[in-house]
């Protein structure tokens, strides 16, 4: 395993979806339900059983849109008004209106959501606004009863082939190039649609450990699909609005407030006491944890010690299982008991990632991306505070729409010179016979984010960032060396990252306002709704380089009142008479 | 230009007494979402035991989960632990 093979083969799909973790299976499942005679492959990089940001599970539905607890008008205009305005309601009002029915089809799979006594979904209120958080103290079943429906459905799976381009022609999608991670042999899918599905860009910032792969997002989230739109000339929105969460330091995993929130935990300074109204994640409410950390009151924590046995001990039983298991190993090394001890949070490193904030491809509300037959969902397109049913139900629209689409074209041709391109590209490294390892390459990409484009932003910080970007693209495309095809797959991530990097620091530079509180702070400019209320679009200009525009919101069709407007700018508690 | 040898300790540890790749098992190896597990092979070819090839773990833990003799542990990566 791991040498490097020569090869190419070329199958043709009606349907291909690129990226097995949440969005992937259910646009997949979607799509062959409505057309049983379609051909659909689902390819992913790793493997579909365990793929993904839910790789191990996940602990609640975050956006729940349950009758009986709130409807999809109150939805549409807390996600509006937690992303600061910039928000095509279409899109969220749709998944706000359909992910009661996808939840009941999670429910068929087998997948446990939290119940009452009587039977009822057992939603907990941990948003500004609304109610929309579903507990799933079994959430470590997500993934395996989503496999046994691909297995049912007689999904075709191609597990451990990284796509790292995309073919266009006649002015819409026609494929995609594939590499093998295990023999380095080509695949060439012909496809009359492609969905993609590729996750964050999770390895954009460098954590505070310095260890490559302790990132937020599953670490295989390596922002090949913001890369492979980019290239293909789709439009990618607001990719300044950073992803950057409240995590648990040097663990990097979420705190999880959103499991204890409810159950009386909450997120503290060192002094104990509640600084923010709200645990629900938000650039504002980011902006005020920054605030505590350089205030003088940090480190923040996650306070739990303050509750009765029998609660720390649910809550442990659910954050030791689910969605990241090695947490109870990290705090058994450091001898820290939620009984006793306060847990240590810090900001994470900066990433894409449409599931928490904003940044994505951009779609609509079918998940249609600017080029035809080209869809994206999930955490890699632009639905903001997507969350994991965000990525089923957005999955869910593209397969279904991908159908539609397939029935009145035929595969559209391409130039098999892109291909030959691509190859050479791709095996370049491989070619030499000695130089620079894709991991310093990407470290050095990384510390550089971390170093010049990790909020709060300066214009001539970012300006030096292009120029470092610029020469370790030069020493990536002329020097960097593999010895294998595990090393190949690797080298095209570090790849991407760096396409990412220099995407991160294009867009911050084109919007001179502040918004989203932390995730695009610029120290040098305010809020600005008279020039900047509106999407930012980047795509890859003449010249190679990132091209900006403006794209206007549309219109609202929840209307947002002016007293509403600022409820996620002023999360700080004002302390009180009895407190002071 | 040579490249150097630096020594790292991998955060998967495989118990050999426990693992039975001998018999065929690829559980861990095919599972790992960043490809980082793979089997070694005796002096013949045949397949010995799992072990961490590649020094970027997300400790996850599909590995040991899915291990069917619990012969998989996943600790912390030692720069965060």
């Amino acid at each position: 395993m791991d040498e490097i093979l020569d090869g190419t083969t070329q199958i043709d799909c009606d349907i291909l979806i690129i990226g097995g973790g949440t969005a992937g299976p259910m646009a997949a499942l979607k799509a062959k339900r409505k057309n049983p005679k379609a051909n659909v492959i689902l390819l992913d990089k790793a493997n579909v059983k365990r793929s993904g940001a839910i790789s191990m599970g996940m602990d609640g539905l975050n956006n729940s849109v349950i009758p009986g607890y709130a409807t999809p008008e109150q939805y549409t205009k807390e996600i509006t008004i937690a992303n600061d305005g910039i928000v095509d309601q279409k899109a969220v009002y749709r998944y706000a209106e359909e992910c009661y029915g996808i939840i009941q089809e999670l429910d068929e799979f087998g997948i446990r959501f939290q119940k009452d006594q009587n039977g009822e979904y057992d939603v907990k209120k941990v948003h500004h606004i609304g109610t929309y958080v579903l507990p799933m103290p079994n959430g470590d079943t997500v993934k395996k009863a989503l496999y046994r429906q691909l297995r049912k459905a007689r999904i075709n799976i191609i597990n451990r082939y990284m796509a790292t381009r995309l073919l266009t022609g006649e002015g819409r999608i026609a494929g995609a190039i594939c590499v093998n991670t295990r023999t380095a042999e080509f695949l060439v899918v012909r496809a009359k649609a492609v969905v993609m599905s590729l996750g964050a860009a999770g390895r954009l910032g460098l954590p505070a450990s310095g260890y490559l792969y302790g990132t937020y997002e599953n670490a295989s989230n390596s922002g090949e699909g913001y890369s492979m739109a980019y290239h293909a000339g789709a439009g990618l929105a607001n990719l300044e609005c950073f992803q950057i969460n409240p995590l648990i330091k040097d663990y990097n995993g979420p705190a999880c407030a959103y499991v204890a929130g409810p159950l009386g935990g909450y997120t503290s300074n060192a002094q104990g006491e509640r600084f923010i109204e709200c645990d629900y994640w938000s650039g504002q409410m980011m902006q005020e944890f920054y605030d505590e950390l350089q205030g003088g009151k940090g480190p923040v924590y996650l306070k739990l010690n303050h509750l009765a046995e029998e609660t720390v001990a649910e809550i442990e039983r659910v954050l030791h299982i689910v969605e990241r298991p090695t947490r109870g190993h990290f705090h058994r090394g450091r001898n820290t008991d939620y009984r006793k001890d306060m847990i240590e949070m810090h900001i994470s490193e900066i990433g894409f990632c449409s599931g928490h904030s904003a940044s994505g491809v951009f779609v609509d509300e079918r998940a249609r991306t600017t080029i035809d037959g080209l869809y994206a969902a999930g955490d890699m397109a632009n639905v903001p505070h997507n969350y994991m049913l965000g990525a089923f139900t957005n999955g869910a629209f593209a397969g279904l729409d991908a159908v539609d689409f397939i029935k009145d074209v035929d595969f559209a041709d391409f130039d098999m010179g892109d291909v030959d391109a691509e190859r050479t590209r791709v095996l370049a490294p491989t070619k030499r016979d000695d130089g620079i390892p894709p991991n310093q390459i990407e470290y050095k990409t990384r510390r550089f984010v971390n170093d010049y484009l990790q909020p709060p932003k300066v214009t001539a910080k970012m300006e030096l960032a292009q120029r470092r970007f610029e020469e370790v693209r030069h020493d990536m495309e002329t020097e960097m060396y593999v010895r294998d095809s595990h090393e190949l797959m690797r080298s095209l991530e570090a790849s991407a990252i760096m396409d990412c990097a220099d995407m991160a620091a294009a867009a911050s530079l084109y919007r001179t306002e502040s918004r989203w509180g932390l995730y695009h702070n610029r120290v040098e400019y305010e809020r600005d709704d008279e020039n900047w209320f509106c999407h930012t679009i980047l795509t890859k200009g003449d010249d190679g380089k990132p091209a900006h525009a403006k794209k206007a919101v549309d219109d609202y069709i929840v209307e947002i009142d002016e007293d509403e407007k600022d409820a996620y700018n002023n999360q700080r508690v004002t302390s009180t008479v009895a407190a002071e | 230009m040579p490249l150097a040898q630096t020594s790292t300790i991998v955060p998967v540890v495989i118990d050999d007494a426990l693992c039975i790749a001998d018999k065929g098992c690829t559980v861990c190896v095919d599972v790992c979402p960043l490809d980082v597990l793979r089997i070694v092979e005796g002096p013949d070819g045949s397949p010995v035991t799992a072990h961490m090839k590649y020094d970027e773990c997300w400790y996850c833990m599909p590995c040991e989960a899915d291990c069917p003799t619990g012969a998989v542990t996943v600790n912390l990566p030692f720069l965060l632990k």
